[in-house]
């Protein structure tokens, strides 16, 4: 069985709940006498509030209650992230703005109805009078002392200066005598995650029990829980929170937001369940956005090829108020990830997070990883070109060689394991890296644009050390725990902390519990998503569910097959060294005939009659898992595409990914994640940006405007994998979910200059729309046709 | 979003939609509700009253004969482009329909809601200007004609009256003719940054009429008349065509257009040009 079944890639148990329809989320979940609630949110960027007027809301058929922030008893909206060594500033978060709202979407009122189309009507009545400010919209310059400021203790808008150094004065001297350097101002534009389930919740407030439970969209909910006590001062032993089925987070739902505080004190002062779920419009102006950088960056390297430094600076937009997660984004996740896939001995990244009147900015798939990686490998673009070294060469040429068990980079990181060339020369003979080149020629010949793009990437993951967590500020640990309980039949519930949303951990987590410990995959149910069901844990995000829960969860299942062999050789009389195991059966060495299942050993261990001496009765085991290290998850990504000259419109022609994260519990799985990474990775490259216009009002506020890919996009994505086990995991797993994500937009983006090199465009602000490519192309100096 | 309170009937006759519409302009025709139904949950439209026209009788007919194609104004994008008399007589317009939006919106968009609607950036505009539709609508004062190119007078605004609905509209056949649709969709909502026509009458290899329709940067889809002129009497070759696309840009630079953050007029009207020789490629399979 052991061998069968880990590494089989056996359907998702999660999908047909899903495509059925039976799946229950957060938004249907009704209870008797429930409320709902309505947010009246700011049309305004900026401005102060002279008055709130809610008289004609208040008489509008079916409404139970208008409630503004002076009626509120909450606490402000924490951030978890407080990096140290910044001089980081957090001014307060208040659920309701008080007296100025600095973001279109930032909520001013409460509107508790009998039904939601009352609370709209009501919301749509409240009046708020308005004193218009200017907005500060764009991150760089915001950042000058002329701009408008949002809050008047954060000169500049300055939230924090964060710096990664690997030592400047050695960097300035490499820079200094590099033969060739290469820089680039490169935008990461701002994106809208756009989970296909908008965010929803329900609280229900029992007053005889003083108990609050909240229904809501969260990547965790233990993370939840200890916010939402924070805020609503309900203790965290008489709170609950329960994720039911999430319909997608990719990072926006990671953070508590001020509406989860709100719903909830709406019951507490109603003492009636109250429901609020976002409109996509809502969900567009006050679920987090990803990205918005504004970086200039530069690489120095050798005549050869051979790169002695990079480095950066960073104007990061954290929003109006800083997000849970928002400041370790551009800073811990993006700057120590400087170094890529590569041996680069000087490194620097600077990182200004800046307050800006929009939506404010957290973790979205990636997170700081896809920005690092598109820098670094945009870099090494401009340097072979410069150097006039084949692209693939100049990454091979500094490539860190194969390692087993650890490498530091300059920027601190020690990647566990790597074998980044192995990777990358099966991508190129998979794409047939020298003949897409000749066709390229051939193509150019005709006047055809074809580009190549190529990537190696190394990225971290598997979130991580709790020590490291402390020291990097986050406001919590990084572990994971689990309890695998074996019921009298031989049936399994491991109950997890973490809360998977669309990952398939209910079914991987099921193969490794069956490869364990014998037991079909249909007898073990994953249980997630209630923090009264579930061991604490930190939740599903930042690639980290299979390599710390999944970690929990064998060590776990290992503690429960231990107790059932010790049982196992009391009631066969044999020594416990002399007891083996093989397919759900433990038996006597050399003698296979006498053995006792591990249903048995499940049955006698419930019934307790048969001990041995000190066991006590149960199988079940707890296991707390705090990582000794991250993991980092590599690969090479190659991209093909060709550009129509007469539109700018880019057709992505073939994609190649080669992706090692390790051993795959599920192939078809991990297959799926790179995927749907890619697909998002060339989004961003393509097709996706969120646009606000210079008094801050949201240009792309639905899906009319924002574009999203759809199956159209994207050709067959071609897979490969190659397999390096993490040394410190218990079963070598790395996390897979933001792979695609991080390598693909640059594979892409260096693509489509690649294609345009020859008409002389080197440069062209994401998202590569055809409009876009087309200026680029008339404003090149080469407008005549290709020179090479 | 939810829309705001309105009342909703569903007439059995022509005659009493029209009755109901004509008492207040606040009241709105629902047939496909594919732009409808959005501009209520936004509440951009708050109508007090939806007069469901949907299942009006005799509305939903194609019909063919006497070198005409009739298609009724509730007929959906889906079945006008899965049609073998639309695909015999208006082939151009079998490849609009097509090409509307997505599935879903095929299902449910009809062709009169959609003219009547005069979204700027939609593709039927376009094809019953290139085809000389005539729009065929009936009112309180009675039934009449308008011709496509009198029909579109600026964004979202025809010529139709106060409680008017379209009928019917009646395309010349264009069998025998070359013809095509083809667009430059906007990534997400698919509408139209610059749509064209052409139907041609071919001579042997020399074009003997052309008639060009084009939207997407015009407030209203209009006729490149200029562009129709430098097709006549060519062979479409390379230079005719550039000569067209020229003629096209020229005629259109002058005009009030449409310009936005993803895609600005320049652009588009580059693309119009673009996009005219590739209607006229694609009609002559080339």
């Amino acid at each position: 069985m052991s061998t069968r079944i880990f590494g089989s890639g056996i359907r998702r148990r999660e999908d047909p709940r899903l495509i059925t329809g039976e799946a229950r989320y957060t938004d249907d979940i009704s209870l008797s006498g429930m409320l709902h609630l309505a947010i009246v949110r700011s049309p305004l960027a900026h401005a102060r509030i002279k008055a709130i007027r809610t008289e004609a809301a208040r008489e509008s058929e079916g409404v139970t209650g208008i409630y503004t922030a002076q009626d509120l008893d909450l606490n402000p909206i924490p951030c978890a992230w407080l990096l140290p060594d910044s001089d980081l500033k957090t001014p307060d978060h208040p659920p309701l703005a008080r007296d100025r709202v600095r973001y279109v979407g930032d909520a001013v009122a409460l509107v508790v109805a009998i039904n939601r189309s009352a609370a709209q009507d009501a919301a749509d009545l409240v009046e708020v009078d308005y004193e218009p400010l200017e907005a500060a919209v764009n991150p760089e310059t915001a950042t000058q002392p002329s701009a408008p400021q949002l809050f008047d203790d954060v000169p500049n808008n300055i939230a924090f200066r964060w710096v990664v150094s690997s030592g400047d004065e050695a960097l300035e001297k490499a820079f200094g005598e590099a033969d060739i350097v290469v820089q680039e101002r490169i935008i990461q534009q701002r994106l809208l995650p756009t989970a296909m389930e908008p965010r929803s919740a329900v609280a229900q407030w029992n007053s005889a029990a003083r108990e609050l439970t909240v229904w809501c969209t969260s990547q965790n909910p233990h993370i939840h829980r200890h916010i939402l006590s924070a805020v609503t001062g309900v203790p965290d032993h008489k709170l609950r929170v329960i994720a039911p089925e999430v319909g997608g987070g990719f990072g926006s739902k990671i953070p508590v937001y001020p509406d989860e505080a709100l719903v909830s004190w709406a019951s507490m002062k109603t003492g009636r369940p109250v429901k609020w779920t976002e409109t996509r419009s809502e969900n567009y102006q006050a679920t987090i956005h990803g990205r918005d950088h504004v970086e200039y960056v530069e690489l120095a390297a050798r005549r050869d090829g051979r790169v002695v430094g990079i480095r950066g600076k960073v104007f990061a937009a954290m929003g109006a108020y800083l997000s849970t997660a928002g400041p370790g984004i551009p800073t811990i996740l993006h700057g120590l990830m400087y170094s890529g896939a590569y041996d680069i001995p000087h490194i620097r990244c600077e990182s200004i997070g800046v307050f800006t009147n929009t939506t404010p900015v957290d973790a979205y798939r990636g997170a700081g990883r896809p920005e690092a990686i598109f820098l670094v490998e945009r870099l090494m673009d401009k340097l072979a070109h410069q150097a006039e070294i084949d692209p693939v060469e100049v990454r091979r040429l500094n490539l860190i060689p194969p390692f087993r068990d650890g490498h530091e980079v300059a920027t601190g990181l020690t990647y566990d394991s790597g074998d980044y060339g192995a990777a990358l020369d099966k991508a190129l003979q998979k794409a047939g890296y020298g003949r897409l080149r000749a066709q390229q020629r051939d193509a150019a010949k005709q006047g055809r644009l074809i580009g190549i793009g190529v990537t190696c990437y190394a990225e971290i993951c598997g979130l991580g050390p709790s020590q490291v967590a402390g020291a990097i500020g986050f406001q919590g640990g990084l572990w994971e725990s689990a309890i695998v309980r074996v019921s009298a039949t031989g049936k399994v519930q491991v109950m997890i902390g973490a809360s998977p949303h669309g990952q398939g951990e209910e079914t991987t987590f099921a193969q490794i519990v069956s490869s364990e410990i014998g037991l079909p995959v249909e007898d073990i149910e994953i249980v997630h998503g209630d923090t009264d069901r579930t061991p604490m844990g930190w939740g599903t995000y930042g690639s980290r569910t299979t390599p710390v829960s999944g970690a929990a969860v064998t060590l776990a299942t290992r503690k429960v097959k231990e107790k059932a062999r010790r049982l196992a050789s009391h009631l066969l009389e044999a020594a416990a060294e002399d007891i083996e195991y093989e397919d759900g059966r433990f038996f006597v060495r050399g003698s296979p005939d006498r053995f006792k299942t591990i249903q048995e050993m499940a049955l006698m261990a419930t019934v307790g009659w048969d001990l041995p001496e000190g066991m006590d009765p149960g199988l079940e085991a707890s296991q707390f898992y705090d990582p000794p290290n991250f993991v980092y998850p590599f690969g090479a990504h190659i991209a093909v595409v060709e550009v129509d000259r007469e539109t700018g419109a880019v057709a992505l022609e073939r994609y190649i990914a080669v992706d090692d994260c390790g051993p795959h519990i599920n192939p078809v799985i991990v297959e799926g994640q790179i995927q749907g990474g890619v697909v998002q990775g060339v989004g961003q490259a393509l097709l996706e940006g969120c646009v606000y216009d210079e008094q801050g009002q949201l240009i792309t506020g639905t899906l009319l405007d924002y574009a999203i890919p759809r199956a159209d996009s994207v050709p067959t994505i071609e897979l490969d994998s190659t397999i390096t086990p993490s040394p410190h995991h218990p079963i070598g797993v790395k996390g897979v979910g933001e792979t695609g994500t991080i390598a693909s937009t640059i594979t892409v983006y260096n693509a489509v200059i690649d294609a345009l090199r020859p008409m002389g465009v080197h440069q062209i602000e994401m998202p590569l729309t055809p409009p876009r490519v087309w200026k680029a192309m008339q404003s090149a100096s080469g407008t005549g046709g290709p020179t090479s | 979003m939810r829309p705001t309170r309105f009342d909703y009937i569903r007439p059995e006759t022509v005659e009493e939609a029209i009755e109901v519409l004509n008492r207040s302009d606040e009241n709105k025709a629902l047939a496909g509700g594919h732009s409808l139904i959005p501009a209520l949950n936004l509440r951009l439209a708050q109508p007090k009253k939806l007069v469901d026209i949907s299942r009006l009788p005799g509305m939903d007919q194609i019909r063919a004969d006497e070198g005409k194609l009739q298609i009724g104004a509730l007929c959906t994008h889906h079945r006008i482009s899965h049609d073998g008399q639309v695909a015999d007589h208006c082939p151009a317009l079998a490849d609009a329909a097509s090409i509307i939006g997505d599935p879903q919106v095929r299902q449910w968009g009809t062709l009169g809601g959609n003219l009547a609607h005069a979204d700027p950036a939609s593709d039927p505009p376009i094809v019953s200007v290139a085809c000389s539709a005539t729009i065929h609508c009936q009112g309180p004062s009675g039934k009449r004609s308008i011709a496509a190119d009198d029909f579109f007078k600026h964004l979202f605004t025809t010529d139709l009256k106060m409680g008017e609905l379209i009928t019917h509209v009646e395309f010349p056949s264009s069998k025998g003719m070359k013809s095509s649709y083809v667009k430059l969709p906007h990534p997400a909502s698919r509408y139209a940054l610059v749509g064209v026509c052409v139907v041609l009458e071919m001579e042997g290899t020399s074009c003997r009429a052309a008639r060009v329709g084009v939207g997407g940067l015009t407030p209203a889809a209009k006729r490149g008349r200029g562009a129709e002129q430098a097709l006549q009497g060519s062979s479409l070759d390379d230079s005719a065509l550039e000569k067209a696309s020229k003629a096209l840009r020229d005629e259109l630079e002058g005009d009030e257009l449409i310009g936005d953050f993803f895609a600005p007029a320049d652009y588009r009207l580059a693309m119009c040009g673009v996009f005219l020789k590739r209607a006229v490629r694609k009609a002559l399979g080339s």
